[in-house]
């Protein structure tokens, strides 16, 4: 699998290449700027890109710009953004095209490398990574929501690590119950906040996101 | 209205009131400003022997007054803004004989004073002529005006004292800030990172020895070091917040609304980016409204309204808090909002309340921005 990364901070760029290569992906280009993202994204066309939201030269949002733009140019392209904080306002405009293949998440992420990895894997495949602390912070503005308060602990539970893309197979891993008793506990969430079933892991995790952001 | 009516017709009216009103004035004037000041006079003649002390401040309290009256004839009667010049009593004035010879002093040094004891001759002799002859009232009612209104000097020395202030409060709030990052450094992340160094050279001791408690410490080292992030994440967005500095004011605002646990609705418009200070100012006192709204006023609900408004000299960021809460918000000192105050004055800033028990409060602040820079 191709990857780009970009970073502009040495250490935290050459950390990021030596452990996706160690679990055998393929750097397709690393490169520290807005401009050279630009044109790795166009030249590479990589199965997925890593991308730091503040980078060189304006040390404003451009990476978070570059992802944006060229994902516009092609529909879909997995691209996980890395910051050192994360904002409702970001998740929001990532998600806004509703193609998935989305992630953003703390740079504390990378620290797991397992975890990381994983969601790596899973943007790549179309699927959504969202920090914890994003769906905290939807949560906690949705506190007086009656639907989300119907919701029992373990739904709770199950919703929360769902928002943040999880599959329902790494949910059972997590909680420790079988894929069935997650599967009953998703069926019941969308009946209890009125969202169409659905079968696909990936539309359900950004329709959950979108009604957590409704409102 | 008075435009559409005929010229002759406008002036025949002005005289005819000033027929009625000129007399008056003259008539009701006249003695109050004799009156006023020989008394004046006499308490300062009293001073030597004591009793001027005790006379003066009642006597200039009374010609403010008097003058305070005036200055609302002139804008009643011509429409003219007439600003007092008076200097502003400390707020620890003390009680007693010893506040009395205070009062009396400051009375005395304040220049304003001496020009209303000009003043008092002044309307009592040329201000009695003008006011007697109904064509010429216009003129009297410019002469109390040039009388009675601050100097430029006045102006200047009232300016200088206000920045004076502020600059003190700017290094006050700063000095305090920093004694707060210090600290904040010195307890937080830097005790981590020694806690990580250390627990780092007992790992290395015990990687052969006992590698299972070595992978239990490897792990309490991960977690302090995701701890002394966030510590560090919390501070620099107490410093800087990173959204204002790679979007500018209007989505660092969006981004701190949606960040409430209260819903915000925002309407937000302002044109490019202003200086990085002012931005940051007004980034931190709608930081400090929305909290207070969400936190305090129990508020289901909160409006955010931000504005690029025209001002007389340049233009302003205009921002409407306003909260469906309990109201009863004071700008007393100590209060938050007493804080936003003291740190918007540095910008020139000023913040108006209004929050009758039981709500809604709507705060309102305005800053000038001088011009939006691209």
């Amino acid at each position: 699998m191709r990857v780009v990364i970009a970073e502009d901070l040495f250490l935290l760029r050459d950390g990021l290449v030596r452990m996706l290569e160690a679990f055998d992906f393929e750097i397709a280009a690393a490169v520290d700027n807005g401009p050279e993202l630009s044109r790795a994204l166009r030249e590479q066309e990589p199965d997925v890109a890593v991308v730091d939201v503040r980078l060189p030269p304006s040390f404003s949002d451009e990476g978070l710009q570059c992802a944006l733009e060229a994902r516009r140019r092609r529909p879909g392209l997995p691209v996980l953004v890395l910051s050192q904080h994360v904002e409702q306002l970001y998740a929001r405009e990532l998600l806004a095209d509703g193609n998935g293949g989305v992630g953003y998440l703390l740079k504390d992420r990378v620290f797991d490398a397992d975890q990381f990895v994983d969601a790596v894997r899973r943007v790549s495949e179309g699927g959504t990574a969202m920090d914890p602390q994003v769906i905290q912070q939807l949560l906690s503005r949705r506190a007086q929501d009656a639907p989300l308060g119907n919701l029992t602990a373990r739904e709770k539970e199950v919703m929360e690590l769902m928002a943040q893309g999880r599959s329902n197979a790494a949910i059972a891993a997590q909680l420790f119950v079988t894929e069935r008793a997650v599967a009953k506990h998703t069926s019941n969430i969308f009946g209890k906040l009125g969202l169409p079933p659905s079968d696909d892991d990936n539309r359900r995790v950004l329709a959950v996101l979108a009604y957590l952001d409704r409102g | 209205m008075t435009e559409d009516r005929p010229r002759a017709a406008v002036q025949s009216h002005e005289l005819m009131l000033a027929l009625v009103r000129g007399p008056a004035l003259a008539v009701v004037t006249l003695p109050l400003s004799i009156l006023l000041f020989t008394l004046s006079l006499v308490s300062i003649v009293l001073l030597p022997i004591g009793v001027g002390v005790v006379t003066t401040p009642p006597t200039q309290q009374a010609v403010r007054w008097y003058a305070g009256q005036r200055r609302r004839l002139v804008h009643a009667w011509a429409g003219l803004e007439v600003p007092e010049p008076y200097r502003p009593w400390p707020r620890d004035l003390r009680g007693g004989v010893v506040g009395q010879v205070e009062r009396c002093t400051l009375l005395l040094k304040d220049p304003a004073t001496w020009r209303d004891m000009a003043w008092l001759p002044a309307d009592m002799t040329a201000g009695f002529v003008t006011a007697l002859l109904p064509p010429l009232l216009p003129l009297n009612l410019q002469l109390t005006k040039r009388m009675l209104e601050p100097t430029r000097e006045m102006l200047l020395s009232r300016r200088v004292t206000e920045l004076y202030e502020t600059r003190h409060d700017a290094v006050d709030t700063s000095a305090a800030e920093l004694r707060r990052i210090e600290r904040d450094l010195h307890d937080g992340a830097q005790a981590r990172l020694v806690a990580m160094g250390m627990s780092l050279g007992t790992i290395e001791a015990l990687v052969e020895r006992d590698p299972a408690r070595a992978k239990q410490m490897i792990a309490q080292a991960r977690e302090n070091s995701a701890e002394a992030l966030t510590e560090l994440r919390d501070l620099v967005r107490g410093i800087h917040p990173p959204v204002l500095a790679e979007r500018g004011l209007p989505d660092a605002l969006r981004a701190l609304a949606l960040r409430m646990p209260v819903p915000v609705e925002e309407d937000i418009e302002l044109p490019g980016r202003f200086e990085e200070p002012l931005e940051s100012a007004v980034y931190f006192a709608v930081s400090e409204l929305l909290t207070n709204a969400a936190k305090h006023a129990g508020a289901a609900k909160v409006w955010l309204d931000v504005l690029h408004v025209g001002a007389p000299d340049g233009s302003a960021i205009r921002v409407t808090v306003t909260d469906d809460g309990r109201g009863g918000a004071s700008l007393g000192s100590g209060s938050g909002l007493h804080g936003v105050q003291r740190r918007l004055a540095q910008f020139d800033g000023v913040l108006a309340l209004s929050s009758p028990p039981g709500g809604p409060t709507m705060i309102t602040l305005e800053v000038p921005a001088g011009h939006a820079a691209e």
